[in-house]
C-alpha cells in the first residue's frame, strides 16, 4: 500500500485539548458588560463602568 | 455552514443591540478555533492566551462602536484580527528577541560562564584546604611523593632522583598515599566535591 507523506498543517497538529482559560472568557464577558460607548456629536467615547 | 454563519450574523446583530448573552454564545462557539489558531503560530500558552484576549477585546470594541460591517463573515474577521495581533507580537519580539528554555533544550547547557561564582569559589577553596590538611596526616615518605607528583607536577623519574629511591618505590608510596587518603575520607565521610 502506498505511503502517505503528507503532513497535517500546524493548526491541525495542535492538540484538541488546548482551549482558552475560563478566566479569560469570564474576563471578556465582564469587560463587555462594563464597556459602554458614548456617542457625542459624531465622536465615540469608551467608558469602562465597574 | 450557512446556518452557522447566518446564526453568527444574528448573534452579532443581537449583541450590537445590547444583548450580552449573544456575545457569550459567539465566544463559546468560536473560542477553541481562534485559540488553537493563535497557539499554532506562537506555541506558547501564555502568549496565546494574551493574544486571544486582545483579539476579543478588539472584537468587543468594534462591535460596541457599531463599526463592524456584517458581511456574514464573523469568524474570518475574528481570525484576521488574531492573525494581525500574532504578527504584532512577532514584530515586537524581533525588536527585543526573547529566548525561552523548553523542556528538551536549555540555552544554559551550551552557554556557560567558565568562572566560578562566589559560592563555588568558596567551596573550591574549602575543598583544597581540606585536601591539604588530609595530606598533612600522611606518613612523611608518602606525603613527600604525593606533593612532588600532584603539586609540583614532577615525573616519577624526577621524584626518584630527588628522593634517592627507585621509581617503583616512589610509585608504591604514591599508591599508598592515595589509598590512605581514600580511607580517611571514607572513614570520616568527608565530601570533597564542588
Amino acid at each position: 500500500m502506498a505511503n502517505l507523506y503528507s503532513e497535517p498543517s500546524r493548526a491541525e497538529r495542535v492538540s484538541k485539548n488546548l482551549v482558552p482559560k475560563e478566566e479569560t472568557i469570564k474576563f471578556l464577558l465582564d469587560y463587555s458588560k462594563a464597556l459602554s460607548v458614548i456617542d457625542y456629536h459624531n465622536l465615540k467615547f469608551e467608558a469602562l463602568l465597574n | 455552514m450557512n446556518q452557522s454563519t447566518s446564526c453568527d450574523a444574528l448573534l452579532v446583530s443581537d449583541y450590537m443591540n445590547g444583548n450580552e448573552t449573544a456575545l457569550c454564545e459567539l465566544i463559546t462557539r468560536h473560542k477553541d478555533k481562534v485559540y488553537r489558531f493563535i497557539y499554532s503560530k506562537v506555541y506558547d500558552r501564555d502568549v496565546a492566551e494574551d493574544i486571544f484576549q486582545d483579539t476579543f477585546i478588539k472584537v468587543i470594541k468594534t462591535l460596541k462602536r457599531g463599526a463592524y460591517n456584517e458581511e456574514g463573515k464573523f469568524l474570518p474577521w475574528v481570525m484576521r484580527i488574531a492573525h494581525n495581533l500574532v504578527i504584532d507580537h512577532f514584530r515586537r519580539n524581533n525588536r527585543m528577541p526573547k529566548f525561552e528554555n523548553k523542556d528538551d533544550f536549555n540555552i544554559f547547557s551550551v552557554l556557560s560562564d567558565g568562572s566560578l561564582n562566589a559560592e563555588k569559589a568558596i567551596i573550591k577553596d574549602q575543598v583544597e584546604t581540606d585536601v591539604r590538611r588530609l595530606i598533612e596526616e600522611l606518613p612523611e615518605d608518602q606525603k613527600e611523593v604525593l606533593i612532588m607528583r600532584i603539586y609540583k607536577e614532577m615525573s616519577f623519574k624526577e621524584i626518584s632522583e630527588q628522593t634517592g629511591v627507585s621509581i617503583n618505590t616512589a610509585l608504591g608510596r604514591m599508591r599508598y598515599a592515595l589509598i590512605n587518603l581514600r580511607k580517611v575520607i571514607d572513614k570520616h565521610n568527608i565530601i570533597l566535591t564542588n
